[in-house]
């Protein structure tokens, strides 16, 4: 019988299109992690005396740090002698020629859909193409330069901004802010700066494309975005990985700073390989991400689409320091197989008549398990301070969990806090009314997915809400037989 | 247009029908009577498809094809409507957008273009005039917040955009008051065509007043246990469903 073959258990392998590996000569430091190794990295970026200081700092203080397990989630112990620290391709391009990448990389971008040369990018993004531990390329960086926005690797702004970068470097996440954080400040080898002047808007989105590569390498790149005033910046990264076996460590810190009414938009749409269908391999994606409200009414927007990785575990939040500043937090996370996430955010209101918004809307299928952690904090002094959280959860199939833990601190009593939640299955009936309808089944749980996350997908810019929603679609294949 | 042979149907391992005979030629509305628990509605759900109907035996000839061997999203497709009972919300979804993927999906099927939102938003408003329906429920997510006449107002909405070749009811009389049934009844009256056939589940006579039927057929215990013309539904409304039990 055709119809009785209908159930939303079966679950089937699906496809990570993303999961080739390429072959390209790399200049890969041993495994293991010690001062020498923090040392390595640093001469090997040419850094100054100060940068180092910093590393060795975070490392002696990580050497005394515990691995968090608060988290709900599992995993065996990681080995962090088992992880190379630095590996990057051996044909480094001079800093501003795309001629110099090595043709093996820039293939590989291009099979993403991240093609370097400029005439070929999405009219209106400039991006910095991120492989393994090294920044490969940075797109319209003159045409940014001119308008005073610099956009550019890590390692090259500590070269040619060094006072920006110092200033700024861990104002926002410490080195002793946690574990995998004081990791990232020790080994983090590239990621990308940005920087925009006071009263500028940048006039296109700016992105970095992160792709791990090479076998048994973590990738613990650093971002620092910083708006002067009045200015505007809407950023967007991407992330994938080839299918392995092994599970691969990714730590990364997010730093970012609106001083007075500037603004940051700040979206990820996260799809490192998530393993396979039995939960095999797959990135460990620990993330420290945090921005910074300095200024009066700035405004700090995180947008996160997360489809992939075996593990997610990242809170981006706001610290609401200047008085009417808003911090915003969109989320949607899905677990499909065997992934796990425990994602939310951070609002953390310290000044006058701050305002923040956190929409979390997470899927759950397969054995996936799908945890929202969210943490509002106001401040005795932050007078007037709303909040508003909005978590859905949203199941297919009934081997899968979704789980919420709100937590609350508030100390000033004008503060406005409200808190919604609700979970709800994909039902049987949803989908039959779609399929009476004359809709396949797949056309049919994309429909009442994205349904789901249309609150979030809004805020993306408007190049990525397609990409993001047909990853969305690929993410869950198969979840529904 | 519809051959039903000695069909039998479970739910959840209960044998609901026992067996049923019934054809249903172009042009013609059929009424399926009976009381409650005689397996009408499951008539209903059997024939589109519905994933917790199993059927257990005999055969559906629908223009010639076997029904029973389609996927249900194929069976809409291929022309076989059904307004529901109880129309399910999906929220962010909007209307007028999962309507034109419907009507879209029906289309590539039959092998003609797709159309696009400006073509399709002037067929909606040839139906909606038609059907003297407001064209505000269609900027809402599916279903969502509508009140039950609203719900059902939507599917007749649905079925006249569809177009279907045979139209199945199932008690879309229920839980309306008399204006919200009026309109329904004038919808599914304009539809009327000697191209299309509808089959009208209901409990109570009182939505034939306003959808006369060609044929009725009283259900109970699983068989269809009496059949008639029009007037066999007014018999019943006089007479209940005590007699026909009992005999």
């Amino acid at each position: 019988m055709s119809t009785s073959t209908e159930t939303i258990e079966q679950l089937a392998t699906r496809e990570y299109k993303y999961g080739f590996v390429t072959d390209v000569e790399s200049e890969t430091i041993p495994k293991g992690l010690n001062e020498d190794i923090v040392r390595l990295i640093s001469a090997k970026k040419n850094e100054p005396d100060w940068l180092l200081q910093w590393r060795l700092k975070a490392y002696r203080l990580w050497l005394t740090m515990k691995e968090p397990t608060w988290q709900n989630v599992k995993y065996d112990p990681i080995n962090y002698q088992d992880i190379v620290y630095y590996s990057a391709p051996k044909k480094r391009p001079a800093l501003n020629s795309l001629d110099d990448v090595d043709p093996e990389v820039k293939r590989t971008f291009d099979k993403l859909g991240i093609p370097l040369e400029e005439q070929k990018l999405l009219a209106g993004v400039a991006v910095d193409a991120v492989f393994d531990s090294v920044s490969v390329a940075t797109t319209f960086r003159e045409k940014l330069a001119k308008m005073g926005i610099i956009f550019m690797s890590f390692s090259e702004a500590v070269q040619h901004h060094p006072d920006l970068v110092r200033k700024y470097l861990g104002s926002v996440v410490p080195h002793t802010d946690n574990f995998f954080a004081a990791l990232n400040s020790a080994v983090f080898s590239d990621g990308s700066f940005v920087y925009v002047p006071k009263g500028v808007r940048c006039p296109m989105e700016l992105s970095t494309y992160f792709r791990i590569n090479a076998k048994d390498t973590g990738q613990f790149e650093r971002t620092l975005i910083v708006a002067d005033e009045g200015s505007y910046v809407s950023y967007l990264e991407g992330c994938t990985a080839p299918m392995r076996d092994e599970n691969q460590l990714h730590a990364a810190v997010v730093e970012l700073v609106a001083l007075d009414d500037a603004t940051i938009k700040y979206s990820t749409i996260q799809n490192w390989y998530p393993g396979d269908k039995d939960g095999k391999g797959g990135i460990y994606n620990f993330v420290t991400k945090r921005g910074l409200c300095a200024g009066r009414r700035s405004k700090i927007t995180w947008t996160q689409v997360e489809t992939g990785s075996a593990i997610t575990w990242k809170y981006p939040g706001c610290i609401l320091q200047g008085d009417g500043s808003i911090g915003e937090f969109y989320s949607v996370a899905t677990t499909n197989n065997w992934q796990q996430a425990d994602t939310g955010t951070k609002m953390i209101h310290l000044g006058k008549n701050t305002r923040s918004t956190i929409v979390s809307k997470g899927i759950s299928a397969g054995h996936g398990q799908n945890t929202y952690r969210g943490l509002v904090r106001v401040g005795k002094n932050a007078v007037h301070a709303r909040n508003y959280s909005q978590c859905d959860s949203l199941l297919i199939g009934d081997k899968c969990g979704a789980h919420t833990f709100p937590y609350l601190e508030i100390r000033n009593t004008s503060a406005r806090v409200e808190h919604e939640a609700s979970t709800s299955k994909i039902g049987e009936d949803q989908i039959f009314y779609c399929r009476q309808r004359g809709l396949p089944t797949e056309d049919a749980v994309n429909m009442i997915v994205s349904g789901f996350c249309k609150e979030v997908f809004r805020e993306l810019p408007m190049e990525f809400a397609v990409e993001a929603q047909k990853l969305l679609s690929v993410s869950l294949e198969g979840s529904v037989g | 247009m519809l051959e039903i042979k000695n069909l039998q149907v479970t739910a959840e391992d209960k044998e609901i029908l026992r067996g049923i005979d019934l054809s249903v030629n172009k042009g013609e509305v059929h009424a399926i009577m009976g009381p409650n628990g005689s397996g009408k509605s499951t008539l209903a759900r059997a024939l589109s498809g519905h994933p917790e109907y199993q059927v257990t035996g005999g055969q559906v000839l629908f223009e010639g094809r076997d029904l029973l061997d389609m996927d249900p999203d194929e069976r809409a497709r291929e022309g076989v409507f059904m307004a529901f009972q109880y129309p399910v919300e999906i929220a962010g979804v909007n209307n007028a957008y999962f309507l034109k993927a419907a009507l879209n999906a029906k289309r590539k099927h039959q092998g003609l273009p797709e159309l696009d939102a400006m073509e399709f938003m002037s067929l909606v408003n040839d139906k909606a005039k038609l059907l003297e329906i407001d064209k505000s429920m269609l900027s809402r997510a599916v279903n969502e917040g509508f009140s039950g006449g609203e719900k059902k107002r939507n599917e007749i909405f649905q079925m006249a955009l569809l177009e279907p070749t045979l139209a199945i009811l199932d008690e879309t009389d229920s839980g309306l008051d008399i204006d919200a049934l009026k309109l329904v009844a004038n919808g599914v009256n304009a539809m009327r065509s000697p191209e299309r056939a509808f089959i009208v589940v209901t409990h109570y006579q009182r939505l034939l007043n306003y959808i006369v039927p060609d044929f009725v057929h009283v259900l109970s215990g699983g068989r269809i246990v009496k059949s008639g013309g029009k007037e066999l539904a007014l018999e019943l409304e006089q007479k209940g469903y005590g007699w026909i039990e009992a005999a």
